[in-house]
């Protein structure tokens, strides 16, 4: 019987395979930030032990790292210890860094892909659960916990327990305005926060086929958001004209090579999936979340749902727990709810192209009053790429601020937070209670709709933008 | 890691869906470098309301949190697991909980027993209604055992091994570093290497 693509990666991994035991896995990358890391180099320590393989580690700083004023000392000394303690175990142990101020410097999930280490048929650890991101690239990409963290420094390797695999189908072309973010949402809402549980996602179809690595990395990204052990995406042209001529991408014989190999990954025709989801592509419209949860979202053009209209007991209570803590009331239509803040950037959204769509969104107008917006991209890289199109002028002109890289709003764990109270349209990936900030409230979006809403200061969507819009300043 | 065998002790029962890992322990927490000290970070932002169950004076000194389904979710954070363990408890039980979050569970002895939701209910019914009832979390026997309830979990057999004796995975990894060796030598020379390219 034919092998899906996640069967195949996993075949080519195995290092053991005994009876009564989880197969063990070799780890082709494992990616490093300051706040999962350090008890895990503390066990190394303790035992005495070394990264067994230096040359497939990498370290950046990314979770805690300010975006302003990056040359002068980090102010909360807490977050500073921590990015001293990553400093320091890099330097001990050997370990490839790139600290604030380098130009590699970056979200975690942003510079793997952009210095092309993720590759297509690798295994791809993180201490980060958006590590399913990488899928994007038909690599077996998945978050870990420092233990895990730690095993894998000692050994390269992993025990894992089987996974199973489920189809999501995507048929048809996104309509005008619909981008992978909103499809991702929809996918989510539509098999729930447990959905994935257990399950490594493929993403296939027309509509998967013809996105960008960029969008594909944000469906990808949220796979964890559907509790997804993975998402993955079969590699195809788009994937090879993406990585050619990167940094770490093979290059001469090994480049060939390496293409021929990453050709035989996709799904054999004959192969079964343990389960399977179809999407009608041309059906989607702008998707956000109301609620606290990725699951608890909604076409743009819907109303704040009435938690009655659950079946469910516990998603109804969920719900309405939900409505509460986000300040809503039932029957109110999404687009009238206003916002005190938007965040462009992210590991979901914090690309090139995410950045491209909101300045052509914003360009030649003015964020609404009372509206603060925040653009941090995803690296230096990004942003230098940005400034070079003139995207930092564009956004800082129509009244947004223009950050330094990193995960900044998308957690708060640097100064960029909600205060409580507040409502934010972030193109993020999480609207848990609190992420953005303690009592702040998140609605999760594409960047059009980021771009959109900030000039209008309510959900909205660039269709809403009639042309008088843009003179009411 | 501490082994696990059995656990008897007092129940605090979290009527909540979607517990994520953020409500478990903030991100600001966090910043921490130790394992250590996340006990005050638990459930912060509910332990704020005097309402909260783990705020009730007959709730100190519990040990086994009865949850509600999804437990876990969000990030892949093992502050969560430790700051339940800083905290006192020994057990979680749940008809539901995210694969990340269960894996760090387990890796720290902490015990994560799924149990079909008309058991957590009843549960729920029991510590609710009398906050002295003891629960037992037995390994050994796979079993959950409270007044009027005695269920039956599963756990993968070699996890549960592991759980008993105590064993870190690390050292029992590398007993097989032979057959590590052994697929490094061969990799094929395209896969990616972090060294700096010059």
């Amino acid at each position: 019987m034919g092998r899906t693509l996640a069967e195949k990666v996993w075949d080519d991994h195995v290092v053991r395979r005994a009876e009564g035991e989880p197969d063990l896995l070799y780890i082709d990358l494992h990616l490093l930030h300051e706040v999962t890391s350090p008890q895990a180099f503390d066990g190394l320590r303790l035992a005495g032990r070394k990264v067994r393989r230096t040359d497939l580690t990498i370290a950046t700083e990314d979770h805690n790292t300010p975006t302003l004023d990056i040359d002068k000392p980090i102010a909360d000394p807490v977050s500073r210890v921590q990015l001293e303690t990553l400093r320091a175990n890099a330097a001990e142990f050997g370990v490839r860094i790139h600290s604030l101020g380098d130009v590699e410097q970056g979200v975690v999930h942003v510079v793997g892909p952009q210095l092309g280490l993720t590759q297509p048929g690798t295994t791809v650890v993180c201490g980060d659960s958006h590590t399913s991101t990488h899928g994007a690239f038909g690599a077996l990409a998945f978050g870990i916990g420092t233990s895990q963290v730690e095993h894998v420094l000692a050994t390269q390797t992993l025990p894992l327990a089987p996974f199973k695999t489920m189809a999501i189908t995507v048929e048809g072309e996104l309509p005008e305005g619909v981008t992978a973010k909103d499809l991702i949402l929809a996918i989510i809402t539509r098999i729930g926060t447990g959905g994935g549980q257990g399950y490594v996602l493929e993403y296939r179809g027309s509509a998967i086929r013809s996105l960008s690595m960029e969008a594909r990395m944000t469906i990808c990204n949220m796979s964890i958001e559907a509790g997804a052990r993975a998402g993955m995406i079969a590699p195809d042209r788009t994937t090879f004209d993406y990585l050619e001529g990167r940094p770490h991408a093979p290059q001469g014989a090994d480049w060939d090579a390496a293409v021929e190999y990453w050709s035989t990954l996709a799904t054999d025709e004959d192969a079964v999936f343990d389960a399977e989801v179809v999407i009608d592509a041309t059906q989607l419209t702008p998707f956000v979340t109301w609620g606290t949860n990725p699951g608890q979202g909604a076409p743009l053009g819907a109303n704040v749902p009435d938690p009655a209209s659950f079946a469910d007991p516990s998603e109804r209570v969920a719900a309405e727990n939900a409505l509460k803590y986000m300040g809503l009331e039932a029957g109110t239509p999404l687009r009238e709810v206003k916002v005190d803040a938007v965040f462009v950037g992210s590991c979901t959204n914090g690309r090139i192209e995410d950045l491209r769509a909101a300045a052509a969104v914003v360009e030649g107008r003015t964020i609404a009053e009372g509206v603060r917006m925040l653009v941090v991209p995803g690296s230096v890289r990004v942003a230098l790429q940005a400034i070079e199109e003139g995207l930092d002028k564009v956004f800082t002109a129509a009244g947004a601020e223009w950050r330094h890289a990193g995960c900044s709003m998308c957690l708060g764990m640097n100064p960029d937070q909600l205060a409580p109270g507040e409502r934010c349209a972030s193109t993020s990936n999480r609207n848990f209670e609190g992420r953005q900030g303690k009592g702040g409230r998140t609605h999760l979006v594409s960047p059009q709709v980021a771009a959109a809403t900030a000039l209008l200061g309510r959900l909205a969507a660039p269709a809403d933008l009639s042309s008088d819009v843009a003179v009411e300043v | 890691m501490e082994k696990f065998t059995t656990h008897t002790g007092r129940a605090v029962p979290l009527r909540r869906s979607n517990v994520d890992t953020d409500q478990i322990i903030p991100a600001h927490w966090l910043k921490k470098v130790t394992r250590t000290g996340f006990e005050d970070g638990l459930f912060e932002a509910w332990r704020k309301d005097s309402e909260f169950i783990l705020n009730q004076p007959e709730r100190q000194g519990a040990s086994v949190l009865v949850a509600g389904p999804e437990f876990g979710t969000g990030s892949s954070r093992e502050h969560a697991v430790w700051a339940l363990q800083n905290y006192g408890f020994q057990a979680v039980i749940s008809s539901r909980f995210a694969d990340i979050f269960r894996g760090n569970s387990l890796k720290n002895g902490l015990l994560t027993v799924l149990l079909p939701q008309e058991t957590v209910d009843q549960l729920w019914a029991l510590t609710e209604a009398d906050p002295t009832a003891e629960i037992t979390v037995d390994l050994e026997t796979r079993e959950v055992r409270a007044e009027g309830v005695t269920a039956s979990f599963e756990l993968d057999d070699n996890v549960r091994w592991r759980l008993l004796n105590g064993l870190d995975d690390i050292s029992i990894t590398l007993r097989n570093e032979g057959d590590i060796a052994e697929f490094e030598a061969t990799r094929p020379s395209f896969k990616p290497r972090t060294l700096p390219v010059l």
